[in-house]
């Protein structure tokens, strides 16, 4: 049996004005397990307080009521207070007699009635508390980054600079991502590469941080702060420490029919390759798909040629261990596949290409040196037609695209709009919308210069067709403002596609057990308060792997994600809420019901070995819950048939008893 | 087709006890009358032969006991699934309520149980012996001598609007597989929303108030394999149960309807072995109607591992308001 | 508020900590009356809130019973009361299947910011309870005082 103290406050007149407190403190004196009951005019106060912990001292009370503003206000100081009085501080309950009674009742009989039940609802609950210790788990310092695109570097640097190490995955051969293929960027039009490349040069010499490069994810688990990370670094048939990265291989390798990525496939590389010239790290890599020696042994010549020994065709994916207290999942996007969209002829013709094939046809470094010509024939366009919202924004129930807006579509159009008309004053550019999008600094100036200063034509509807006829691309669109069709001979169509989350996203929330929307974007802890946290602890989200975003918003977001990550790292140790789930084993049926509705992953089942009433073992599945990722929300309590499944401080017998108290 | 029948049912199983297959076979095992069959464990081709009996009368759905009877012994247990049970069957395995090695299932065709009650109320008392020739049901009575009666006329209600004659899980099936049937189930479900409040209460308060919790209903329930039952937990705080006309009865049905929700087969065996003929099937139809209005078509157990209504959501779900107005506006 | 001769309907309301329960105390705050027999139990989250404890409440006497939760897509817990809308939908459905007056039952959304909906929707609530009078179909005899 408890024996419980209630304080009854008078919150000078807030609560004594429509309630009796010298009656609700001396009617919750009879109440069972109640063996101290007082009111004070501020229990809150330094007073209020001492009367609190001198009652505790001199009652040897095991359990308190406080009834008085809401829990909201003062749970955490009459906690303090019962803490500093050696009670543990789960042991007491407030009842709610301001917000919830005195300030909504104008009756002071009806008011002290209803403070007497609630206080008698507190007690109630209070005789079932059970004092409760918040877990601690230790923290590994060290962040794990899942992607190398700008998102990825962003988030490593700060990490690495407030002095944690940190681990940059990688699945390409070279970090950089997107944002490494485009030639400039809105609104400033510096060029990608020239603001990019120092810092992925930053990365590579930072001693915080090491890059596991044409690596990925393979396992995780653990939980915030302890994470157990299994990565492939997959073989590349060169030795990463020994490559110089003179590039003689790529030079000399015979086998120059492999589509080069880098350039979206449209022109070739060596089957040893290093993706681009500022590549990070500037190792070579095989590419066993191409190479001969690696496919049928013939060949051998790289190694030849290579003066520092770095080729070793016998090399072997490799596994690497590794514990991180903190993940940031920065995994990217693609534009999505053209395939279904043969309206606008991409698979048929040459000449209609994506916005990042664009991108790559413009940049200095790209197939055709910064010229702007067409795929086919390698003449200069004079009339391009631009394709904004390619699969974004399409209908819920289309076959093909995405419901959403790709946000970045609008800019990166009048950007090439632009410069093309810049660059090359004799072509024609229609741009094709539905609506101009350019909400962000500097960026409807920006849009409008391309109307305006540049004289790109802007229409209003959408193309119906894109036709290939002889070398042209015949047209076909509506102008909605003007209500009328269009028929333009084109030399150049770009299609700016929808951007799609990247396919290893799917697969990696898996191992995280970190939710999904339905498009595969990562959800947000909370999506405005908590932008940049996934629900699942430890796990934090940096750039478009949550949604679009374009370069400026990405950055921004990865600073952040790397400031939730060093907030945590900081800390030696994690305390956890101990108002969290427990099972009770034997009587968990193993059913799996809770794991699925937990929006934390913090459920898992063990096999444990039983003793039977007839002396027999027999092994059962049973939930497991881990403490230092649930977060207390009950949603399993009630999933679980049995009543195996109860959330210390709310469990169901205590809610049953307020229950209980408030009926009777 | 194969005729389903004892006999070839105890040769199979023999086989299967004889090669080292099974050490086990979970049967229907002969009542003090034909017609009161009893599950059981067979582990000798003797003890098949004397007492195992697959007829009209082996409606019981042997799924639950495999979660005990697999962890009693090593070795397999081999179970006879009609296409029903194949649904709980499956639907244990969702929730790894057993050893899927540690069992050998053989598909069965089932054209319809027969109800005894309704025999009995079509011929009246002193039945000593129940013979099923196909269409026709031949009753040996004690004082008027032979009935016969049309099998359609006394199956059991669960057969008259079976869901399914497709058996979805075995490892290996006797006879052709069935399929889905697009039955009138829901019916009786219907039948009940369309009647105004008062009418509805009365037409519960009429049958829960005969119940006397014997628990049969849960204890066969092949959903409610609870180690241990909320109602059975003294620490719940809703374990006591009272023979009265008022709320308990209720509760626990409505609770218990609630806990097998999304993961009722609709099996049909808790109204079968009610001894006070309460029709709890429609508690657990009426969740299935509305789960399959609202969250879109969910057969419990058609699928393994597929993701219960109650342990799923979308953004978009009706909300409880509209969902109580739709529950009865459809019909009214 | 005195409705039928002074009969006042007992409502239970369950309120999640993050936006309900702090909706309540603003209307608290904001003085906006409601009548004093709607008492509130805090729960963590919408769904914590097991069926057994809307049951229970009927059976000792309850005539109405009130569920609060952070408006869809609010959840602190991102998923909580997309799992309590559908429980309750069937919950309540299954209800009044049985011949419960569905008017007993309600399931609210209401944001920390919701003062005054909360307040109105406690008063309306109230009244439409107080309209169909005592709860007898729910409740136990062996409860009656």
């Amino acid at each position: 049996m408890q024996r419980i103290g209630v304080f009854v406050c008078w919150c000078g007149s807030n609560i004594a004005g429509t309630v009796d407190v010298e009656a609700v403190s001396e009617a919750l004196k009879s109440e069972p397990g109640v063996v101290f009951s007082t009111n004070y005019q501020y229990m809150c106060s330094q007073a209020g307080q001492d009367i609190i912990k001198n009652a505790i001292a001199e009652h040897k009370l095991t359990g308190i009521v406080v009834c008085s503003c809401s829990p909201r206000m003062h749970e955490a100081t009459f906690r303090k207070t019962a803490a500093a009085a050696g009670l543990n501080p789960y042991m007491v309950e407030i009842a709610n007699i301001r917000e919830q009674c005195s300030w909504i009742h104008k009756d002071m009989a009806t008011g002290t009635e209803k403070a007497i039940i609630l206080g008698k609802a507190a007690v109630a609950k209070v005789n079932l508390n059970a004092p409760l210790t918040p877990g601690e788990s230790p923290v590994t310092k060290r962040a794990l980054v899942i992607g190398g695109g700008i998102a990825g570097i962003q988030t490593a640097l700060d990490i690495a600079d407030a002095g944690f190490p940190v681990d940059i995955v990688e699945t390409k051969p070279t970090i950089g991502g997107k944002m490494a293929q485009l030639d400039k960027t809105f609104p400033t039009l510096d060029c990608a590469a020239c603001i990019l490349t120092p810092k992925m040069v930053d990365v590579a010499q930072h001693e915080n941080i090491r890059i596991f490069s044409y690596s990925e994810v393979v396992e995780v688990g653990g939980f915030v702060g302890n994470f157990d990370v299994k990565i492939k670094k997959k073989a590349r048939y060169v030795k990463e420490d020994v490559c110089t990265g003179c590039g003689i291989c790529t030079e000399k390798c015979p086998m120059k029919k492999a589509p080069n990525e880098f350039n979206m496939g449209m022109d070739n590389r060596p089957a040893v390759y290093i993706p681009f010239a500022q590549a990070v790290p500037k190792v070579a890599t095989i590419d066993p798909n191409y190479c001969n020696m690696l496919k049928n042994g013939k060949c051998g010549l790289c190694a030849k040629v290579c003066t520092a020994g770095a080729i070793d065709y016998t090399q072997k994916d490799e596994i690497i261990e590794e514990k991180y207290g903190a993940i940031v999942a920065a995994t990217g996007f693609n534009p999505i596949s053209m395939d279904k969209f043969d309206e606008y002829a991409y698979n048929q013709s040459k000449d209609v290409i994506t916005s990042l094939e664009f991108e790559r046809l413009t940049n200095a470094a790209g197939p055709t040196a910064g010229k702007l010509l067409r795929p086919s024939d390698g003449e200069h366009p004079h009339t391009i037609v631009f394709v904004q919202c390619v699969g974004s924004r399409c209908a819920a129930c289309a076959e093909k695209g995405k419901e959403y807006c790709s946000k970045i579509c609008c800019m990166y159009t009048a950007k090439h709009a632009m410069l093309t008309r810049d660059k090359y004053p004799d072509t024609d550019v229609y741009v094709f919308y539905i609506d101009v999008r350019t909400p962000g600094k500097s960026f409807d100036e920006f849009y409008r210069r391309a109307v305006e200063e540049y004289g790109v034509h802007y229409i209003k509807g959408m193309v119906g067709k894109v036709s290939p006829e002889g070398n042209k691309l015949m047209v076909q669109a509506s102008d909605l403002l003007a209500n009328k069709q269009l028929h333009i001979e084109a030399d150049l169509v770009v299609l700016a596609a929808a951007i799609e989350p990247d396919k290893s996203a799917r697969p990696l929330a898996t191992m995280l057990t970190a939710s999904m929307d339905t498009n595969d974007f990562f959800t947000e802890a909370h999506p405005k308060l908590r932008p940049v946290e996934s629900p699942t602890a430890g796990v934090f989200l940096s750039g478009t792997c949550q949604g679009p975003k374009d370069i400026p918003e990405t950055v921004s977001q990865a600073s952040a994600a790397a400031a939730k990550v060093i907030g945590l790292l900081a800390k030696d140790k994690l305390t956890g809420n101990p108002c969290v789930a427990h099972s009770d084993e034997l009587m968990c049926n193993g059913c799996s019901s809770c794991e699925r509705v937990c929006p934390y992953g913090a459920i898992t089942y063990v096999d444990k070995e039983f003793r039977m009433p007839d002396r027999t073992t027999a092994i059962r599945r049973v939930a497991s819950v881990n403490t230092a990722v649930c977060q207390g929300c009950g949603a399993c309590t009630v999933a679980c048939p049995s009543g195996a499944m109860d959330l210390n401080g709310f469990k169901n017998a205590q809610i049953m008893a307020e229950v209980d108290a408030i009926c009777k | 087709m194969q005729k389903v029948t004892s006999e070839l049912l105890v040769k199979k199983a023999s086989e299967l006890l004889e090669n080292g297959t099974v050490t086990r076979v979970l049967g229907w095992k002969k009542g003090e009358f034909s017609y009161d069959l009893t599950p059981a464990v067979f582990e000798s081709g003797e003890e098949l032969i004397k007492d195992f009996v697959f007829s009209d009368f082996s409606g019981a759905n042997f799924s639950k006991y495999l979660i005990k009877e697999t962890k009693k012994a090593d070795g397999k247990v081999l179970v006879f699934l009609k296409p029903c049970d194949s649904y709980s069957f499956n639907q244990l395995l969702t929730e790894h309520r057993f050893d899927r090695e540690k069992v050998y299932a053989i598909g069965i065709p089932c054209e319809g149980m027969a109800d005894v009650d309704k025999i009995k109320k079509n011929v009246g008392d002193g039945i000593i012996d129940i013979i099923s020739d196909g269409d026709r049901i031949v009753v040996k009575t004690l004082y008027d001598g032979d009935k016969e009666i049309a099998a359609d006329d006394v199956k059991a209600e669960r057969c008259i609007v079976c869901k399914s004659k497709k058996c979805v899980a075995y490892d290996e099936l006797l006879g052709d597989n069935g399929e889905v049937i697009d039955s009138e189930r829901f019916d009786e479900v219907e039948k009940l929303e369309k009647m105004t409040d008062d009418e509805r209460f009365a037409f519960w308060q009429n049958e829960l108030s005969r119940c006397i919790r014997c628990n049969a209903c849960r204890d066969v329930c092949p959903a409610c394999t609870c180690e241990k039952c909320v109602f059975d937990n003294p620490k719940s705080g809703v374990e006591n149960k009272a023979i009265s006309d008022s709320f308990e009865e209720k509760m626990f049905h409505i609770i218990r309807a609630f806990h097998v929700a999304g993961r009722c087969t609709d099996c049909g065996e808790c109204s079968r072995v009610c001894p006070q003929g309460i029709p709890l099937h429609l508690l657990n139809r009426k969740f299935i109607k509305d789960i399959n209005e609202f969250y879109g078509e969910y057969q419990a157990g058609a699928e393994i591992g597929s993701r219960a209504p109650l342990v799923n959501y979308t953004l978009d779900d009706i909300e409880p308001v509209d969902a109580v107005k739709k529950g009865e506006a459809d019909n009214a | 508020m005195q409705v039928n001769n002074g009969y006042q309907p007992k409502i239970v309301a369950f309120c999640c900590n993050w936006c309900s329960y702090a909706g309540a105390d603003l209307a608290g705050n904001n003085r906006l009356a409601y009548p004093e027999n709607v008492k509130i139990i805090k729960v963590p989250c919408s769904c914590r809130v097991n069926p057994m404890f809307i049951l229970r409440a009927f059976q000792r006497g309850a005539d109405g019973v009130i569920l609060c939760g952070c408006h869809p897509g609010d959840c602190h817990y991102t998923s909580g009361n997309y799992y309590t809308r559908r429980r309750m939908a069937l919950l309540f459905s299954m209800l009044n299947f049985l011949g419960i007056e569905k008017e007993r039952t309600r399931v609210e959304w209401v944001s920390a910011a919701e003062g005054a909906k909360f307040a109105a929707t406690m008063n309306e609530f109230c009244e439409t309870v107080a309209a169909l009078g005592e709860n007898k179909r729910l409740e136990d005899l062996r409860c009656k005082r």
